[in-house]
């Protein structure tokens, strides 16, 4: 008896198992072969990629003048982030409205880059506005102004961000 | 076939074992950041293209240990091989992690490594690999891995036909609360496929009974009741068999297969009546569903053997007009995938961005129906290729954009040609003569810190002479030559009055020399701040002349040659993504066609049942009026 059990339920799980369709030999190899030539293609257009973003910020963004500004969320803090505003001498250069995926991101430790240009070397303003909502439910709206001074390196600017109840800042700027 | 198992049990292992790369606390490099950033909405082929710059970057420093990304670059080495796993790269994905395996790290991190490096070939079912990555590991494992380290162990151990070693393994592994349903369930199949009948049902009772919340333990909960209820049927034990099948949640997945079998196992005890009532509720679900078809026959042959055979001819005609239509539904979903509407609308967008995207296609006119392709869509063979052929997609769409990104560079590159060309003669001679001007000065600072320099040592009071006095020194020499050889009374007075004068010169020179070189240090430091100016001033505008002609000149190469990798990776994309997408649609043809085979059987089953239910009705009838 046991041994019958478990020839039916051997047989059973691999009914249970086994993937439809996929059955043929020939397909798993055809599927094999196909699979490692995407993964060559996939590398292929990853190089390309590196090159074209290293011509790209050479064209566009060389630099004696690139400035890039980074956000990031202060760990652990609830505030949902909703919007965040960027000006660099006045001048609007980025407005950002995030969705739950890009939040969910921050808040996990990711930093986005939000906005990348030119600017001279030199002292500039820099206004940071944030919205958002707090745990229970209310507005919340900051806004700082700060001061960086563009070199002859390109300048990486990292702002972090933190609700009211968080103990830091609401709007820190650090220089990399 | 003799591997299927742990197919099944390895996508448990990816489930249950796939970790994020962590950011952690005190993130110093901004890039990687971004990374992490891109890599956490799904985004991998963001993520690596951004690490891999970085990375490439930070060992090509001379020195590295002052990079930003030294603080993480243990991270970052791990991280990319995670997202080249997740972005279905593996061969690329061991090799990144085979560099951190061999690379000079310690301990913990070496095992970590060499657990994912196990993880990956065991996904590929390269099982003596996956082996011999975890005989790799030796000493200090970290704690967040070690549960995981061991339930792979002895999944390797079941796909490897060595049951008695996996049940080992998985017997220490009972307390592990993040694995707790899998390990439950895994421990159950081992035993069984160690010859331990008993033990394996008593254990996949235990699993069946699981206390949790959480959706994946549910499911596998809800599989353990599947696959024992399924054992005690086939060996008919059809009272216990019931009741494991009764634990099955009605909504859950194997909902339809429990409702299925509950009534099977009732039916085979010859409780038709009882059978009933799970076939009953199937009926009524999702027609297109092999249980809800399979018991489209079952209830009315249930009817039947209760002798109520005109309810059972009724059911059967019910059948046989479901079976007739969904063959319909079936050709035209063969017809479909035919004319490509399958792969149309596997790639729009708008379908790609809803969870419930496979339900969804559906809706689309023209799309083939998919709850028959479900079951199929949910193999990890369908989603790798289907996942490959999303990918290509993207990539296809990245390449197109970016053959339009050259257009828009040459636009670029000849405007500012047109730009700077006639400026920069004019600037350039300009610049020359200043140059040369600045050079001068500069010369002339120089030799007046040297010789200031030399004072300290040598002093020179003369040198320090205002220009009256410089004059006054003069006229005093040449009155004194004018008066050489002359010896009258005036010039003898003459004579006497020029040395006075001289000695006064000299008395002055010589007692405010100190004060005067303090000064000409004091002016020569002034002089510097206007010299650093300059020659700031002139750095600035080199490099703003270099940046005028490197913002036109010296790409034309680069992008040529972009343009041509570009043009034959989508010629080559291109091919493959027609096979990749050939094979989808071969794979899912045949699926319907294995579905229609199936219905015909059915249908014509149920031609023949409903014929003998209407006899046997009107036999029951004509017996029941010739009493």
């Amino acid at each position: 008896m046991p041994l019958i059990i478990r020839n039916i339920a051997l047989g059973f799980l691999l009914w249970l198992c086994s993937a439809p369709g996929w059955a043929e030999n020939s397909d798993r190899q055809q599927m094999k072969g196909l699979d490692e030539q995407v993964q060559e293609i996939k590398s292929d257009v990853l190089g390309i990629a590196a090159e074209l973003g290293q011509l790209e910020e050479k064209l566009l963004y060389p630099s004696g003048t690139q400035v890039a500004v980074f956000v990031a969320l202060a760990q652990g803090d609830p505030m949902r982030l909703d919007a965040v505003r960027i000006q660099i001498d006045g001048q609007l250069v980025a407005h950002y409205i995030y969705s739950f995926k890009e939040l969910d991101a921050l808040r996990k430790g990711g930093v986005q880059r939000i906005y990348v240009g030119n600017v001279p070397t030199g002292d500039h303003q820099l206004d940071v506005l944030v919205d958002g909502k707090l745990e229970g439910g209310a507005d919340y709206s900051r806004t700082e102004k700060f001061t960086f001074n563009k070199g002859v390196q390109p300048k990486l600017v990292g702002l972090t961000l933190a609700g009211p109840n968080s103990g830091r800042a609401p709007i820190e700027i650090g220089n990399w | 076939m003799a591997r299927a198992p742990h197919r099944l049990l390895g996508i448990g292992v990816a489930c249950a074992l796939a970790s994020g790369p962590a950011a952690g606390s005190g993130l110093k490099d901004l890039y990687f950041g971004e990374a992490l950033y891109h890599a956490y909405q799904g985004q991998y082929f963001e993520a690596l293209e951004r690490l891999d710059t970085e990375l490439a970057q930070y060992h090509g420093l001379d020195e590295p240990g002052l990079d930003t990304l030294h603080y993480h670059i243990n991270g970052a080495e791990f991280s990319v091989g995670d997202f080249e796993l997740n972005y279905r790269m593996h061969r690329r994905a061991g090799r990144a992690i085979k560099a951190v395996l061999e690379g000079n790290v310690d301990e913990a991190v070496r095992n970590e490594a060499a657990f994912r490096l196990a993880r990956i070939h065991f996904q590929k079912d390269q099982l003596e690999d996956a082996q011999h990555a975890l005989g790799r590991i030796q000493g200090k494992v970290p704690e967040a891995i070690q549960d995981d380290v061991e339930f792979l162990r002895a999944n390797i151990y079941l796909a490897t036909g060595r049951p008695s070693d996996a049940v080992e393994v998985l017997r220490k592994l009972q307390a592990a609360e993040d694995l707790k349903g899998f390990a439950a369930y895994n421990l159950g199949i081992a035993l069984l496929q160690d010859g331990q009948a008993m033990e394996a049902i008593e254990q996949l009772d235990k699993a069946g009974q699981i206390k949790t919340g959480d959706q994946a333990n549910l499911a596998v909960r809800d599989k353990s009741n599947l696959v024992l209820g399924t054992i005690l049927f086939e060996s008919a034990d059809f009272g216990r068999a019931e009741q494991s099948l009764d634990r099955v949640r009605l909504e859950g997945p194997f909902s339809n297969q429990a409702l299925l079998r509950a009534g099977w196992a009732e039916a085979s005890a010859e409780h038709y009546d009882r059978a009933l009532v799970p076939w009953n509720i199937l009926v009524e679900r999702e027609p297109t569903d092999a249980a809800v078809q399979e018991a489209m026959l079952a209830v009315p042959n249930a009817y039947a053997k209760l002798n109520v055979h005109g309810r059972a001819a009724l059911m059967y005609g019910r059948a046989l007009e479901s079976y007739t239509s969904q063959i319909e539904r079936v050709d035209a979903s063969i017809n479909s995938i035919r004319e490509g509407q399958f792969l149309t609308a596997l790639v729009r967008e708008e379908i790609r961005q809803d969870k419930d995207w496979v339900i969804r296609l559906r809706s689309l006119p023209d799309a083939p129906e998919t709850y028959y392709l479900m079951e199929l869509m949910a193999s990890h063979d369908f989603q790798t290729a289907l996942q490959n052929y999303l990918d290509l997609e993207d990539l296809r769409s990245k390449l197109v954009s970016w053959q339009t990104s050259f257009d828009a560079f040459d636009d670029i590159i000849r405007l500012r040609g047109q730009n700077y060309e006639p400026l920069l003669p004019e600037v350039d001679a300009q610049f020359r003569d200043l140059d040369a001007q600045m050079r001068l000065r500069l010369e002339q600072r120089k030799n007046l810190n040297e010789r200031l320099h030399a004072m300290l040592t040598a002093p020179r009071p003369d040198y320090l002479a205002t220009a009256d006095e410089r004059i006054c020194g003069e006229r005093l020499a040449r009155i004194e030559k004018q008066l050489e050889g002359v010896d009258s009374p005036e010039a003898l007075a003459l004579r006497e009055r020029a040395a006075h004068v001289k000695g006064a010169l000299t008395w002055r020179l010589q007692t405010e020399y100190h004060e005067r070189l303090t000064a000409a240090h004091v002016h020569l430091n002034e002089l510097n701040a206007h010299v650093d100016a300059l020659n700031a001033q002139y750095e600035a505008f080199v490099r703003t002349r270099q940046a005028a002609t490197h913002s036109y000149v010296g790409y034309d190469v680069q992008i040529g040659r972009l343009r041509e990798r570009v043009d034959g990776a989508l010629q080559r994309l291109g091919i493959v993504m027609a096979r990749q997408g050939h094979m989808i649609e071969t794979v899912a043809i045949n699926q319907l066609k294995a579905r229609r085979e199936r219905l015909v059987d059915q249908q014509t089953q149920a031609r023949y049942a409903v014929a003998d239910s209407y006899d046997r009705a009107a036999r029951l009838q004509s017996g029941g009026e010739g009493r």
